[in-house]
């Protein structure tokens, strides 16, 4: 039995990066797990979203089922034909709070299914929510960009480890 | 200054654990299988990872859900509280004393296309340790580009003190379908 979870590139943003790119992912894994701790000069439905492969972004694409607890109560919410927002309005304006992002890209090197995501959220200011997503393509996941809207961007020292894990 | 628009990460740094192991792993094949199991798992890590992708041919929902057993133990010594999110509300519920444990959602023949599959993460937490019941929890869910799609978060107990040595999965109706993919990983301790 071998070592199978690997750290396969990470980046700590500066000056005020709006987006965040894993490119040329071996297709050496099965399973994707991205790490992400950030803050964003974006607030409420501003949220950082996903694209997967360059140049494939198309918003009907994608869509999500979500589950959020903000302190008070219990909510669920989707997104049909829209895209794949990584938090949906629990963070707060001009967040220099730390965000808690974990990304399970499940089987993302076949080439015979959608591919699905898995994602835990954690904002102690605001919610915690968890996620299912759904990405209507069969090809491989090469490339993973996390992008601000407008004019938003990432908190410099934010950081975003990507992992592989390998099944035998 | 101006703003830097974009950070491409660095390729060039790969760490290898060496506390996280890849056990067995089963792709469904062309004539769908009734269940999935892992059985033999040795003793010798901390925790038990399952990673899933799977689909079943019921056809009533656009989602299924999993029954779990553990070394084939179908007594009522099983326990679960959820979790979960349909897109417009949440809900949550709890069964005790019952024959098997459920996991959380999977895609099924009921869903709009052929190639949505639902996903789970299984945490089977200290599966080796003889000196208590075993708890362990899902993260699953399907999105369905519509209506049907759920997500949950799932807790299981099994009332048993023995260690897990086989873990069972079979969807509530019918069988697994083609690519439905099960990968069981072991995390040791320091």
């Amino acid at each position: 039995m071998t070592a199978t979870y690997e750290a396969i590139a990470t980046t700590t943003t500066a000056s005020n990066a709006t987006t965040v790119t894993f490119s040329s992912i071996p297709a050496t894994y099965t399973d994707l797990v991205l790490i992400c701790a950030y803050g964003t000069s974006s607030a409420g439905s501003n949220a950082p979203y996903i694209e997967y492969n360059s140049n494939a972004y198309t918003g009907n694409l994608y869509s999500s089922t979500r589950l959020r607890g903000n302190g008070t109560a219990a909510s669920s919410s989707r997104r049909t034909n829209d895209p794949f927002y990584i938090t949906d309005g629990i963070i707060p304006s001009g967040s220099v709070n730390e965000t808690l992002s974990v990304i399970q890209i499940m089987n993302y090197s076949n080439t015979t299914t959608f591919k699905s995501t898995l994602l835990r959220n954690n904002q102690a200011g605001s919610g915690t929510e968890t996620l299912a997503a759904l990405w209507r393509k069969t090809e491989a996941i090469s490339t993973i960009t996390l992008k601000n809207l407008s004019t938003y961007y990432f908190i410099d020292g934010s950081t975003f480890t990507l992992f592989g894990i390998k099944a035998e | 200054v101006s703003p830097i628009l974009g950070i491409w990460a660095s390729q060039n740094y790969v760490r290898v654990t060496n506390s996280f192991e890849s056990i067995a792993t089963v792709t469904v094949g062309s004539g769908g299988a009734a269940n999935v199991e892992f059985t033999s798992i040795p003793s010798t890590y901390t925790h038990l990872q399952v990673r899933i992708l799977a689909r079943s041919t019921r056809t009533t929902s656009e989602t299924d859900y999993m029954n779990v057993t553990l070394n084939s133990d179908t007594g009522a010594n099983y326990s679960y509280h959820y979790l979960q999110g349909d897109g417009s509300s949440a809900a949550a519920g709890a069964s005790a004393s019952i024959n098997q444990a459920y996991s959380s959602y999977i895609g099924s023949d009921g869903a709009s296309n052929s190639n949505i599959f639902g996903v789970n993460i299984l945490d089977l937490l200290d599966y080796a340790n003889t000196n208590k019941n075993t708890t362990f929890r899902f993260l699953g869910g399907m999105d369905n580009n519509g209506t049907g799609g759920k997500v949950a978060l799932m807790s299981d107990a099994w009332y048993n003190t023995n260690a897990v040595t086989s873990i069972k999965f079979a969807p509530s109706t019918g069988s697994f379908k083609q690519y439905s993919s099960f990968a069981l990983y072991g995390i040791k301790g320091a």
